[in-house]
């Protein structure tokens, strides 16, 4: 009845993760029990859950991402105080254990903090950027994300229900086959990623066509802001390299389903295989994470040196060219595994070949800044401290590309900190600068100043406190997922990496508070123009927080960096603004259920399917096609909003900034 | 306040070299018994690799990182002395110089990789006039399993090299991959069942250097390490006629037993071993290992996770 689920599933005996389920179950249930008595589940359903406007799904991914990184960040934190404690000493946390929270702490990051972060960031800016109402697939932008959010639940399941894969952020088989973990562990990881991946995918799809097809009058593709470019390059790749994913995750679960040989050792199984496949989705993947980040960081270093971008068309032909060649380099991932040397100097060379247009970036960020008039707002902050961590970061990804010194700094701490140091100093310095620079716009008030530095200063020397010590233990030789070691000349440096988890600590904490202030302070912060950096593209020309419809009337782009162009117009030519356009009425997408109940239904089969409960499986296969269907014979598809309103909503916004216009000019 | 610093000590030309110094004496004092402290010809030649493209790549580096303070700090909106150019946004001079910076550092390093790739290629046989020893490795869970073929003699966890002669290893799995790594003196490489790498190396100085797996694989993983001890040739033909005294005999039941998963195993010396079982091994005539779970925890007791 319950396949292989019973009592035993539940770790009773260990109280580490009971009690972290129990808060946070208590947490949950706190929050719910909140919304229900306050009577706001009806408001949170029609308004957010069943939403299907692309602000309302990107703020939910961010805040997915939010959450799931301070889930992310506890297993960090556990690694980190484990080894601190595991010199000449098993520590407090068992092999079994201590390998789950490893694996754990990858997946999580990458899978459901880096990705919905980025992904939330492209869904509320991309449109809003090219001018547009919607993407080009409401339902489908809602479908993806629930998808993500079901992964994100499995994974977290496994905390009190069975185990999580012992096996690492990628389960290379053999170890990953049923014979050498016969747990529910890897089961838990591969279907939360067919899952949450089937979610990623089809929202690639969406931000693609989204971007191909839908801009507004006007704005061709050389004119369109570079965080757009950055979001159709790693929306390309996703919807080249996630197939790969769910290929190679299918493929691992055929073998340990029923029993086929892909990856196994004997009976023409070849571990090499997973290796390969699942790092040519891998390394396109960084590149799906990062180039977004640099998006984002054209855009606020563009806003706070008051100046456009520094070479504009470079800066696009970078972006694509690192599309392309991301493809060509995931052999650098295993040039230990004895491939020949015409192979590993290929593969080497490819991987520089990167860092040529990665670099004319970094330099074009420079030249922005030069004769330019810099505000350190916290986004600025952000970006400065990731021009020079990233650049450290990418010196050592070209020396890991370099074949004789990746023989002796693979799998060593040394690529620990290099991939820390690009993700943390590139992707979550990239999302965070985005997080304060965009909050003001999908919220209406801006992030409070104070706690937003204190929490990049504490982040910024964290991340140098914890990570480099982690480049000198990698040279010493110390290698990756230690959970105990006895050599004295590692100890020290296992130590200050420890003392830089608490400074990370600390500027999480500076963020939760910085959050807090800002919304109990709200009034004071309150963005009353829409446009509060004096930005330099579309999304700042309506108000904040957007209407549903995001544009009265769709911006007619006649230049680069779109609303820059209509500020100086209208400054020059102050009536602009008092000429009223002709409002007529907007048809929205109409809210859909089908994103939601999709997802309830694809928790129930991928939970089902890890515990082999099979009819349980079907019942959920079956109402995720009942969910699509229903969904597929609706009768109306949208909604209109009357002239009468959307001149009223647009009225108020046209007022304040003619004033703010007025009073600057005057 | 650092980045008046930084762009002060970049005036007058001495921020470069100063944290060119500052990084090297960094390293220095940490590359005690690292990887950058090589007692071979290939760890040497890694070593010096890895440093020469540190180098070139510091060159751009660390002028690059000063700029972006000094051209943050320098344009700061409170400061009126500064240039301020709203409309520049292009420039044919520059855009040939940032693309061709990156383009020629990497044309450099480029050479490098490839030349490197093929002198330091692992299965590449080293010149010597001295004939290789031959070494066959196999990784068991959890723990390292060293054959010498040619002197008909095997060792658990302990791994003995002949000074200045050349190594050829030839390294194998029982059951899930490995990675075979002695920092100071080669690089690494991975152990998988069914199939053979190949490694060589030579160690210069005696002494007792350690050796791991740099590859998780599974609950026993950290345990996985080993002493690597070089000595003098004469020693080295004491430690054969010691091993060869050794009353055990490795044969498929004794590698059988031995590659059933086992945590802080002692040193074990085997006075004889069966011809052909690395080769055996390899080819899973020998069938893989029961592998990580053969501990035989029951299904359904073991931890969730945090």
């Amino acid at each position: 009845m319950f396949g292989r689920l019973t009592w035993q599933a539940i770790p009773w005996s260990e109280p580490i993760p009971l009690i972290a389920a129990g808060v946070v179950g208590l947490f949950l249930l706190a929050v719910i029990g909140w919304v229900f008595v306050k009577g706001y589940a009806p408001y949170l359903w029609r308004e957010w859950i069943t939403s299907v406007d692309h602000k309302r799904i990107g703020v939910m991914y961010c805040l997915l991402a939010l959450v799931m990184l301070l889930r992310g960040f506890s297993d960090a934190a556990m690694m980190r105080s484990q080894q601190a404690l595991a010199f000449h000493s098993p520590g407090y946390l068992p092999p079994d254990h201590y390998d789950q929270i490893f694996s754990a702490h990858g997946t999580i990051m990458i899978f459901f903090v880096a990705m919905p972060f980025v992904i939330g960031l492209m869904n509320f800016v991309v449109p809003l950027q090219l001018g547009v109402r919607d993407v080009a697939f409401p339902t489908l932008n809602s479908v993806s994300f629930w998808l993500t959010a079901s992964g994100a639940l499995l994974v977290n399941v496994s905390l009190v229900v069975g185990e999580f894969a012992r096996t690492g952020w990628l389960p290379y088989p053999p170890l990953s086959e049923l014979q050498y973990s016969p747990g529910v562990g890897v089961d838990y990881y591969l279907w939360s990623l067919q899952i949450s991946g089937a979610g990623t995918l089809l929202s690639g799809v969406n931000l693609v066509t989204t971007i191909l097809k839908m801009r507004a009058p006007g704005l061709s593709y050389t004119r369109m802001p570079v965080f757009c470019w950055t979001a159709l390059a790693s929306n390309l790749l996703i919807v080249a390299a996630f197939p790969i994913l769910t290929a190679v995750t299918a493929m691992l679960l055929l073998d340990r389903y029923l029993g086929f040989h892909f990856f196994t050792n004997e009976l023409g199984g070849n571990p090499m295989m997973f290796v390969n496949l699942i790092w040519a989705w891998g390394h396109p993947e960084v590149y799906i994470l990062i180039l977004p980040a640099f998006g984002v960081f054209s855009e606020v270093i563009a806003t706070f040196s008051r100046k456009p971008l520094f070479g504009y068309r470079s800066m696009v032909a970078a972006t694509m060219a690192i599309c392309v060649l991301s493809f060509m380099v995931w052999l650098h991932h295993f040039f230990t595994m004895g491939a020949g040397a015409d192979v590993n100097g290929f593969f080497g060379i490819m991987t520089m070949i990167i860092a040529v247009p990665t670099g004319v970036k970094v330099y074009n960020w420079l030249f922005t800044m030069y004769g330019g008039r810099v505000h350190f707002s916290t986004p600025m902050l952000w970006s400065i401290g990731f021009m020079v961590t990233f650049v450290i970061g990418g010196m050592t990804g070209v020396l890991m590309a370099i074949p004789p010194a990746d023989f002796v700094l693979h799998n060593s701490l040394f690529l620990i900190a290099h991939f820390h140091n690009v993700i943390i100093g590139g992707v979550l310095f990239g999302a965070f600068a985005g997080y304060t620079y965009w909050f003001p716009k999908a919220f209406g008030f801006q992030l409070d100043e104070r706690w937003g530095k204190c929490a990049f200063w504490l982040w910024f020397l964290g991340f140098y406190t914890a990570f480099m010590p982690l480049y000198v233990l990698g040279l010493l030789g110390m290698t990756r997922r230690m959970q105990h070691f006895d050599r004295p000349e590692w100890y020290p440096w296992v130590l200050i990496a420890g003392a830089g988890a608490v400074l990370i600590t600390l500027g999480i904490c500076a963020q939760v508070i910085q959050l807090a202030v800002s919304i109990r302070n709200r009034a004071l912060l309150a963005d009353l123009t829409g446009d509060p950096w004096d930005g330099r593209t579309l999304e700042w020309a309506t108000a904040s927080p957007p209407p549903a419809f995001n544009f009265a009337v769709l911006p007619n782009v006649t230049g680069e960096e779109p609303y820059w162009g209509m500020k100086e117009r209208a400054r020059a030519l102050a009536h602009l603004l008092t000429t009223e356009p002709s409002y007529e009425a907007i048809s929205v997408p109409r809210n859909s259920p089908t994103g939601v109940v999709t997802a309830f239904f694809a928790v129930f089969l991928g939970f089902a399917m890890i515990w082999r409960i099979y009819w349980l499986a079907g019942l959920g296969f079956v109402g995720i096609y009942a969910a699509f269907v229903v969904f597929a014979w609706r009768d109306r598809s949208e909604e209109e909003i009357s002239a009468a309103e959307v001149a009223r909503l647009d009225r108020a916004n046209r007022m304040m900034r003619s004033s703010v216009l007025a009073e600057e000019a005057s | 306040m650092v980045a008046r610093w930084f762009a002060e000590l970049s005036r007058n030309g001495s921020g470069p070299k100063f944290l060119v110094l500052a990084l090297t004496s960094m390293l220095a004092a940490g590359c005690q018994g690292s990887v950058l402290d090589p007692v071979g010809p290939v760890a040497d030649g890694e070593r010096l690799i890895l440093m020469d493209a540190l180098g070139i790549m510091l060159v751009i580096v660390v002028p690059t990182v000063l700029t972006t303070l000094w051209f943050a700090w320098w344009f700061r909106a409170s400061n009126g002395a500064a240039l301020y150019r709203p409309a520049w946004v292009y420039s044919d001079k520059l855009e040939v110089v940032v693309w061709c910076i990156p383009a020629l550092t990497v044309l450099f390093l480029g050479g490098l990789a490839w030349t490197g790739s093929h002198k330091l290629d692992p299965a590449r046989p080293l010149q010597s006039r001295v004939s290789p020893l031959e070494v066959q490795v196999v990784s068991l869970d959890w723990k390292w399993l060293f054959i010498y073929p040619d002197q008909h003699v095997a060792v658990v966890n302990r791994l003995v090299l002949p000074v200045g002669r050349p190594v050829h290893f030839r390294l194998t799995s029982s059951s899930v991959m490995n990675v075979f790594f002695v920092p100071r003196l080669a690089g690494e490489i991975y152990t998988m069942n069914g199939m053979v790498t190949e490694l060589n190396l030579q160690a210069d100085r005696t002494g007792n250097y350690p050796g791991l797996s740099a590859q998780f694989s599974g609950d026993g993983f950290a345990g996985m390490h080993f002493d690597t001890e070089v000595m003098s040739g004469s020693s080295f033909d004491q430690f054969i006629e010691q091993a060869r005294a050794a009353p055990a005999r490795l044969d498929d039941d004794a590698y059988k037993s031995i590659s059933r998963p086992s945590e802080g195993v002692p040193v074990q010396l085997f006075g004889n071993v069966t011809d052909g079982l690395f080769e055996n091994i390899a080819s899973r005539r020998l069938p893989p290992g029961e592998g990580p779970t053969g501990t035989g925890r029951p299904y359904g007791s073991t931890a969730g996770e945090d």
